[in-house]
């Protein structure tokens, strides 16, 4: 990886990667399937938007595998907005997210939600000059990603279901992992660090800090302007809206209450004002009745 | 530091970056606080406008009646610092605004959003900024913004390979990088001197 020593410029440093991560936080990052969609996203004030063949609740029904989108269409929605663009490749998949890059989006998300290609491997994300972010479903997991690179980290939930339970159980694991490291001595991080089958010296920065040492974001499953709130509450930095707004009634209004209900999560009164007549949710499915094999957040190791 | 020359410093907390300009503006002396609201607004001396999506954070500021209150006290004086989305925010015109983007204005100045390219294109740079000593400052650039063109009030601290990077009008402070990801306050400790001489005068 990069760093800056001279005086000349240098790109793709991890302040540059984590950097970019920072400036999106308190706001939403919405999925999007065309041009029009982002073009909603934006004015309805995503800070970001994910760029995808298929929202994850639609590869759940159609089943097969999920790939990186098409280029023209990841590029068709780069032309459509000025916020930035993230996509998604298979885990493990470095190839994708090569054409990633090239094609010039912002962040790649290297993600369950989409058929993995390495049932080992995730992808060396240090390689790269676009930054990434994955998902975790507790801290080891999120701490083994950011060895390999992972510039932000977001909890994985259940994508396209709907249901932000599986949202909550993660964000809490990581947090609750976070708060028993620091209640840790120096001489128990070692051993906490094998448990956790993640580098010591990522362990230790986050027992010191309180925090992970880059930006945690809450995804898969939520779909009102409360659950949005409810996941900041709980303490991610900001959250991923899959299929929760182009599979309700009316995306627009919808995408517009959950970017409010995200900034003012701890105002009680602006929550209720951003659910108010918002139509159909999208109808969502009971976890409990998923078979482990379509539980994406399986997926990833 | 006694407690009644601790200035208050607001950090607009709509969007974006805003922990680590609660934490540069700490360092700096200042007593750092989140603004969202009007009356949030009314009670700080100095507000920093950090980076984010500036299409965002100008929404919401209008959504939430904030644009107003935000323009009424720029204009009269209240001193205030934008990074990144912060400096689009100050600035009285954009080049390339997103159809109905508004700004708080406050520096004569013409920018243009993303102008070095997209995050592929981010960088660190060593920059020269008037006003600080010591060291050179490492400028974080992510999708930065530039100042394509600035009007003769307007005093130009930095520039990188030409660009306008740096400015300051008044008591309003501009830059199109990021000093609260590096650890070093001394942009932040600049700008809280400027909310300190300015209360200094408004005691007088």
């Amino acid at each position: 990886m990069s760093t800056l020593n001279g005086t000349a410029p240098v790109t793709g440093t991890a302040r540059v990667k984590r950097g970019m991560a920072e400036q999106l936080k308190g706001g939403v990052i919405m999925d999007v399937v065309t041009p029009e969609q982002a073009k909603i996203a934006e004015d309805a004030g995503a800070v970001a938007v994910m760029a995808l063949e298929r929202v994850p609740a639609d590869i759940r029904k159609d089943g097969g595998v999920a790939r990186m989108s098409d280029p023209d269409m990841i590029e068709g929605i780069i032309e459509a907005v000025s916020i930035p663009v993230m996509a998604k490749s298979r885990i493990g998949h470095f190839v994708e997210a090569q054409v990633l890059q090239a094609l010039g989006v912002d962040y790649i998300d290297e993600s369950e939600v989409l058929t993995p290609a390495d049932e080992v491997n995730h992808s060396d994300k240090w390689s790269f000059t676009t930054p990434f972010v994955c998902g975790a479903t507790n801290l080891g997991e999120a701490l083994r990603r950011i060895s390999e690179g992972a510039a932000m980290i977001r909890s994985k939930g259940e994508a396209g279901t709907g249901n932000v339970v599986e949202a909550v159980r993660h964000l809490r694991q990581i947090k609750g992992d976070i708060s028993r490291l620091r209640g840790l001595d120096e001489h128990e991080l070692y051993a906490a660090a094998k448990e956790l089958r993640a580098p010591y010296e990522l362990v230790r920065e986050v027992a010191e800090l309180g925090k992970l040492p880059v930006v945690l974001f809450s995804a898969g499953g939520v779909a009102t302007p409360a659950d949005a709130a409810l996941m900041r509450q709980l303490g991610a930095e900001g959250v991923f809206v899959g299929s929760g707004i182009f599979k309700s009634g009316d995306p627009a209004k919808r995408a517009a209450a959950i970017v409010k209900a995200t900034t003012f999560y701890d105002d009680p009164k602006v929550v209720a004002d951003a659910s108010r007549n918002l139509g159909e949710a999208m109808v969502g499915i009971n976890c409990d009745v998923l078979p482990e094999s379509e539980r994406y957040a399986n997926r990833g190791w | 530091m006694p407690e009644h020359h601790r200035p208050v410093i607001g950090v607009l907390a709509l969007q974006g970056d805003v922990r680590e300009h609660l934490a540069a503006l700490a360092e700096a002396g200042a007593a750092a606080v989140t603004v969202r609201r009007p009356e949030e607004l009314a009670a700080v001396d100095g507000l920093v406008v950090p980076g984010g999506e500036s299409t965002v954070i100008s929404k919401l500021a209008e959504l939430f009646g904030l644009l107003e209150p935000l323009r009424e006290r720029v204009r009269a004086g209240m001193p205030v610092y934008g990074t990144c989305a912060g400096m689009i925010l100050l600035a009285d015109r954009i080049a390339d605004p997103r159809s109905g983007q508004q700004s708080i204005g406050g520096i004569d100045m013409t920018v243009r959003r993303n102008a070095f390219g997209r995050q592929n294109e981010s960088f660190e740079a060593v920059l020269d900024v008037t006003g600080v000593v010591g060291d050179p400052v490492v400028g974080v650039f992510i999708r930065a913004p530039l100042a394509e063109s600035v009007g003769e009030g307007v005093e130009v601290l930095a520039r990188h390979e030409g660009a306008v990077v740096a400015v300051r009008q008044g008591n309003a402070l501009a830059t199109a990088f990021h000093p609260e990801l590096t650890g070093d306050s001394r942009v932040h400790a600049l700008f809280t001197e400027m909310v300190r001489e300015r209360r200094t005068a408004g005691a007088l």
